[in-house]
């Protein structure tokens, strides 16, 4: 078992003409919570469609727990155990907060439909015990009293939440949240960072977070990557990128000349 | 043993005797009415069936015709040919048990040579979506009828006669039960509600671990087993099947069951799929009373118009179908999502 649970190796993506990311390196360790920040447009969701299968890296590799991920299908990268949230929130909106969840247990489903046909014993016994997790979870989130609600008349600071969860269902060993504090008031951006960190030890999975709020990155990343158009500027603990003047002027500008 | 299929058991065992008690009564005496109802349950069947891909799955399948052809060439051929063999082993054709065991036979045929055409056309074309989808299914349904147009063997354009009127009650209904328990509890399970995320958003079902195209696949066999089954009982039905029976018409008259129902609601597809078995008859009753002016009798007796006015009336005031889920609806059709 290596040390490195992600590693990007000079990840490049073209499309086209446009290189949306160059030459990316990254590493994300164990239990460890990383934040990868820029700029609008700076290619942060491009890295995570590129871990998650959405794009194939044009060049360069993406190791998960010392397997190769280049050219593997989205939905086998997350059966390896990584899960995401979306930037816009991307829930089932015709099914209800239950069956948002109960939908992401398919990955490690034990029966098929042969079984959901005959319903038999065991097909039983598996349902009752998703249904029993899928509840547990809810309920550490504080969302079981809206099992059977329409997902899409949650508010919207709990419709994020339930997204988390729905990517927890899959059991992650790593989890990208893709801006999940966008459009949060300050007090729910405090208990979204408590809520992250929360994840991190009671899950014990690793956290990759695309965040647009320095505050919230700052707040509870050991490790931050930073990307301007495409190309990382920066890496280092939250202070050393606070000071880091390439940082200071990918987000400031630069200061004009007199 | 669970609820549901214990359901199943009880409805199949009541069709049972009811079918033995009403059977012979309504199929000589009420032979009109015997028709209708008929029809009703091979309708059902097919718009059940069309529904998992159409409503549950959000595919859009023009094509369940061309399923139901293979269905019920492929039946009738085997009967054609194969029944005496069959029957042979049960005490020769005409006995009740032989006839049962050909038209089951037979509907086993129909139903996995059009499973297997679901496979063939499926694999390659689900990766399309929407309108394309519509159009590549729409193609093999023409592909399906204009073969058998041109194949000697299967009748060409003199049709085929089918050895054998076995279609009854008890398998008609008995099928269409099965369908629908097929359905229902695919969809009613973690495993089935992958094919209501494909309909939702396919980009977050397969960050979820869900593989699309499996489930869009699945839901096209499985809706193309069961076109086959009803093509088999209509081919044991009619006794004489034509390719013109299997047109595009044919296909639209299934979506346009599904649509009136409501797209992902079982009974309100059931319920649809009687109901536009029988408007078409009332209809023509309407036509030939007296007081009917004779200019409007064509009009009452051309099921297309009526459909279309039904369709523009629905679309208008009840997007979402008799039964169907509101929200779903406006999502298929007013659909703002950004990349």
């Amino acid at each position: 078992m290596t040390s490195k649970r992600l590693e990007l190796q000079s990840c490049t993506i073209r499309f086209g003409g446009l290189t949306a990311v160059a030459n990316f390196s990254m590493v994300v360790g164990p239990r460890e919570l990383v934040g990868l920040i820029g700029p609008n447009g700076a290619g942060k969701t491009t890295v995570f469609n590129m871990i998650t299968g959405v794009y194939q890296p044009t060049e360069g590799q993406v190791v998960f727990n010392g397997e190769r991920l280049n050219g593997l299908k989205p939905f086998v990268i997350t059966a390896k155990g990584i899960a995401r949230t979306f930037q816009n929130i991307r829930l089932f909106p015709s099914l209800t907060v239950f069956d948002n969840v109960r939908a992401a247990f398919n990955v490690h489903l034990a029966h098929g439909p042969r079984h959901a046909w005959w319903r038999g014993g065991k097909f039983r016994a598996e349902e009752a015990q998703i249904e029993t997790k899928a509840l547990d979870l809810l309920k550490i989130f504080n969302l079981d009293r809206h099992r059977d609600v329409m997902c899409k008349s949650l508010p919207y600071g709990d419709q994020r939440r339930l997204e988390i969860v729905r990517a927890l269902a899959t059991t992650p060993k790593l989890l990208l949240l893709d801006e999940p504090a966008a459009g949060m008031t300050p007090t729910e951006k405090k208990s979204l960072m408590r809520l992250i960190e929360f994840i991190q030890e009671h899950f014990d999975i690793s956290v990759l977070l695309v965040e647009h709020d320095m505050r919230v990155v700052m707040g509870i990343c050991r490790r931050i990557y930073v990307l301007d158009y495409g190309i990382k500027i920066a890496e280092g603990a939250p202070e050393a990128i606070r000071r880091d003047p390439k940082v200071i002027e990918a987000y400031l500008g630069e200061e004009p000349e007199s | 043993m669970s609820r549901a299929r214990l359901i199943l058991g009880v409805f199949l065992l009541f069709l049972l005797v009811l079918s033995l008690a009403v059977e012979g009564v309504l199929a000589t005496t009420f032979a009109y009415y015997y028709d209708v109802l008929i029809t009703i349950g091979i309708n059902v069947i097919l718009a059940v069936s069309l529904n998992l891909v159409n409503g549950y799955t959000g595919q859009f399948s023009l094509g369940h015709a061309g399923f139901m052809a293979v269905g019920a060439y492929a039946a009738a051929s085997w009967s054609n040919h194969l029944d005496p063999v069959v029957a042979g082993v049960l005490g020769g054709m005409g006995n009740p048990a032989a006839t049962n065991v050909c038209l089951v036979v037979s509907m086993l045929v129909g139903g996995l040579l059009a499973a297997l055409a679901g496979l063939l056309v499926g694999i390659p074309s689900l990766r399309l979506r929407g309108d394309y989808l519509a159009i590549v299914t729409l193609g093999f349904g023409e592909i399906i009828r204009t073969a058998i147009l041109n194949t000697d063997f299967l009748g060409a354009a003199r049709g085929l006669s089918v050895r054998g009127n076995y279609t009854n009650l008890f398998w008609t209904y008995g099928l269409a039960g099965i369908c629908v328990y097929t359905v229902l509890s695919l969809v009613n399970s973690t495993y089935g509600r992958g094919f209501l995320t494909v309909r939702d958003d396919e980009v977050a079902a397969e960050a979820m671990g869900i593989n699309t195209t499996r489930y869009k696949v699945a839901a096209f066999v499985i809706a193309a087993f069961f076109a086959g089954i009803a093509g088999a009982l209509y081919a044991h039905f009619k006794a004489f099947i034509t390719p013109e029976g299997f047109n595009f018409f044919r296909s639209v008259d299934v979506v346009v069951m599904v649509i009136l129902g409501g797209m992902g609601s079982t009974l309100g597809v059931i319920l649809a799929a009687a109901l536009l078995t029988i408007l078409p008859e009332i209809l023509r009753a309407l036509a030939h009373t007296s007081f009917m002016p004779p200019a409007f009798q064509g009009l009452l007796e051309n099921r297309l118009i009526a459909y279309s006015l039904l369709l523009i009336v629905l679309m208008l005031t009840r997007p979402e179908g008799l039964f169907g889920d509101p929200s779903a609806v406006r999502r298929r059709f007013i659909r703002t999502r950004p990349k």
